[in-house]
């Protein structure tokens, strides 16, 4: 694969002294709040996990902490290859995987879903997850992380040729919680792959998910819904990689703020690289602003080095309630605190259905309520 | 009983070079069983008449009195003025993302009754409601007016004005854009409203077409902000053969 000189690709490195303590000042850090970050982006020491990780898996599908030699191996096979320090520090220093390891042509009826509930915010700690799915699998895995942590994490996941694959992360943390995530996916050759990000709780919580093409045809959908409250920082950052012909991506993402000094960050990063012809991208990012004092940035970014694409597209807003929606509702007897709740909820919604997993459906459009409950319906209460 | 009295109204918009008056002193009384054309040429102020009465925010009240029944509207915020029977059917819908027009409607009609309908006449009214105006039974899923035609739209909002069954429904533009069918169905939708008792209606036009399918009971000429000439339907006539070319002149 040829070099693209840009500030999309820092050069990537496992020797963890290739790389330098972020200061704020770089392209990929300039939003992120590192002091709030207890050391996780810089030399922090990591803890032994205060994490307790449980998990709830249909017959056919491993689910096991792998250590040695195993672990090792799985380092590296979504094709990761880092290009920050903490990245680096959790493939070399953490000794254990989390692995998924869905086999070739095996079906999942159910979810696989892990509960990730930290225990204490004050343990500074770093965990390496790999979802392996073999060729022609189908398979939905939820990484749900709840409770209290200081947490570096690296999920790798390799999607195998024609499988059809879901990963859910939610992160519904307290708020003390510090989270440091990188999800890399490499999607084999007429794969589908869904990646949803669901983020509500934590006082910092960035997410990178990157995608990149192991042969033509994939498909890939990235969904992201956040919440941002009072003080809280949420960041997502997203890079599709089309080093493959014939390849799609289709990202959607939408947040709400409420609060002083809630802070949501998006930055959609979609290279097309010279090889990549026939692809299709559309990027989308809308952010409802819900009280004075928030801030929301979004950021597309698309290099096109190739014209012989089917499409590629970009949309972005931050905006606030607009007034003739919620006059029109209100125009039919719908009080103020109700118009409101019905377009936050329409604002999620086909957010929330598209992530089709219906264990799941449920409890987002609860927590949604929850999130109106502590501002938009204040009053009302 | 339901009386809308509109006593000397005068209403002005914030611009750029400052507060402008669009509306400068109507007066209207419109009773039980009664039907009003209000008709005038673009920019005479009817849009505005008919969202100062729902009370949209864009537009200031400097002065006169809108009462329903005798209580004051203009002192009800918009969604109470709603809940007090005031319906305006918009010339221009919005669009709420993500919210079904069953959810929608079912949220008002809770917010006007103050209570959950029955479920199973609602669903039933509901249906039959938007089977009478040619919407498709899937039209329920949709996302409020979003994706809608035209056609579509103003058969959605006399599909409300239907099941909210208002006291006063003030019908702005709803005969435009529309083909000579939907003009149809929408004008019989009109009609089964105002054969209630105690309904009156509001209706605001350019054209005198929906006129042949809706019988006004007075026609009044808005020129300039307010009414010109008011009369029985052969005004209507009048208009039809003429145009508002005298009364534009006359206020120049």
């Amino acid at each position: 694969m040829e070099k693209v000189a840009s500030h999309l690709h820092p050069e990537g490195s496992y020797d963890v002294s290739a790389h330098s303590a972020p200061t704020g000042r770089e392209e990929i850090w300039r939003f992120t709040p590192l002091k709030r970050l207890r050391g996780l982006a810089a030399d922090a020491t990591f803890a032994p996990s205060a994490t307790a990780t449980t998990w709830n898996a249909p017959d056919g599908v491993r689910v096991e902490n792998v250590t040695g030699d195993e672990a090792k191996g799985l380092r590296g096979i979504s094709g990761l290859v880092p290009n920050t320090l903490f990245g680096a520090r959790v493939l070399a220093e953490v000794s254990d995987t989390l692995l998924v390891d869905v086999p070739a042509e095996t079906e999942l009826d159910a979810p696989v879903v892990i509960d990730l509930d930290g225990k204490d915010a004050g343990v500074v700690e770093a965990a390496h997850v790999a979802l392996r799915f073999g060729a022609h699998s189908r398979a939905t895995v939820v990484l749900n992380h709840t409770g209290s942590a200081t947490m570096a994490q690296v999920v790798e996941v390799k999607v195998g040729d024609g499988a059809q694959v879901s990963v859910v992360s939610l992160q519904d943390w307290a708020d003390d919680t510090a989270h440091l995530t990188h999800h890399q996916a490499v999607v084999g050759r007429d794969a589908s792959y869904k990646h949803v990000a669901i983020s509500f709780g934590g006082d910092v919580v960035r997410m990178d998910c990157n995608v990149t093409y192991d042969g033509p045809g994939g498909e890939v959908e990235l969904l992201g819904l956040y919440f941002a409250d009072e003080g809280q920082h949420i960041e997502h950052r997203l890079f599709a990689d089309h080093n493959a012909p014939r390849t799609k991506s289709h990202v959607t993402y939408k947040g709400a703020l409420q609060g002083k000094g809630a802070h949501t960050v998006w930055v959609g990063n979609v290279l097309i690289r010279k090889v990549a012809e026939g692809i299709e991208t559309y990027e989308e990012n809308r952010n409802l602003v819900l009280t004075d004092g928030c801030t929301a940035d979004s950021v597309p970014n698309l290099e096109i080095e190739t014209g012989e694409i089917e499409g590629a597209g970009h949309a972005s807003t931050v905006g606030r309630f607009d007034d003739e929606q919620l006059f029109y509702l209100r125009s039919r007897g719908i009080a103020e605190d109700e118009a409101h709740r019905l377009v936050v909820h329409g604002f999620f919604n086909d957010l929330i259905r598209k992530i089709n997993v219906p264990e799941l459906e449920e409890k987002l459009l609860a927590t949604v309520e929850g999130e109106l409950a502590k501002n938009v319906l204040k009053d009302a209460q | 009983m339901s009386t809308l009295e509109i006593k000397d109204l005068h209403v002005s918009v914030a611009t750029e070079d400052g507060d402008k008056e669009i509306l400068k002193g109507v007066t209207l009384t419109i009773k039980d069983g009664e039907t009003h054309a209000i008709m005038g040429p673009n920019g005479s102020g009817k849009s505005t008449l008919a969202y100062s009465i729902a009370g949209h925010p864009k537009y200031t009240v400097t002065s006169g009195t809108v009462k329903l029944d005798g209580e004051d509207v203009l002192e009800m915020s918009v969604d109470e003025r709603a809940r007090a029977g005031l319906f305006l059917a918009m010339q221009y819908p919005v669009e709420v993302p993500g919210v079904s027009v069953s959810n929608f409607l079912r949220t008002a009609k809770t917010a006007i009754d103050g209570e959950a309908p029955k479920l199973r006449h609602w669903v039933k009214d509901v249906n039959s409601t938007l089977e009478r105006l040619d919407l498709d039974a899937s039209f329920g899923t949709r996302s409020v007016n979003e994706g809608f035609s035209g056609g579509e739209k103003k058969r959605h909002e006399i599909a409300q004005l239907e099941l909210l069954n208002p006291k006063v429904a003030v019908l702005d533009e709803t005969d435009s854009g529309l083909d000579i069918d939907a003009l149809k169905i929408v004008s019989e939708g009109v009609n089964r409203f105002a054969e209630n008792k105690d309904k009156g209606v509001l209706l605001i036009t350019h054209y005198t077409r929906i006129l042949r399918y809706i019988k006004p009971d007075f026609v009044h000429v808005f020129v300039a902000g307010k009414v010109a000439e008011s009369g029985g339907a052969e005004l209507a006539e009048a208009l039809e053969a003429n145009g508002y070319e005298k009364y534009l002149t006359a206020a120049v």
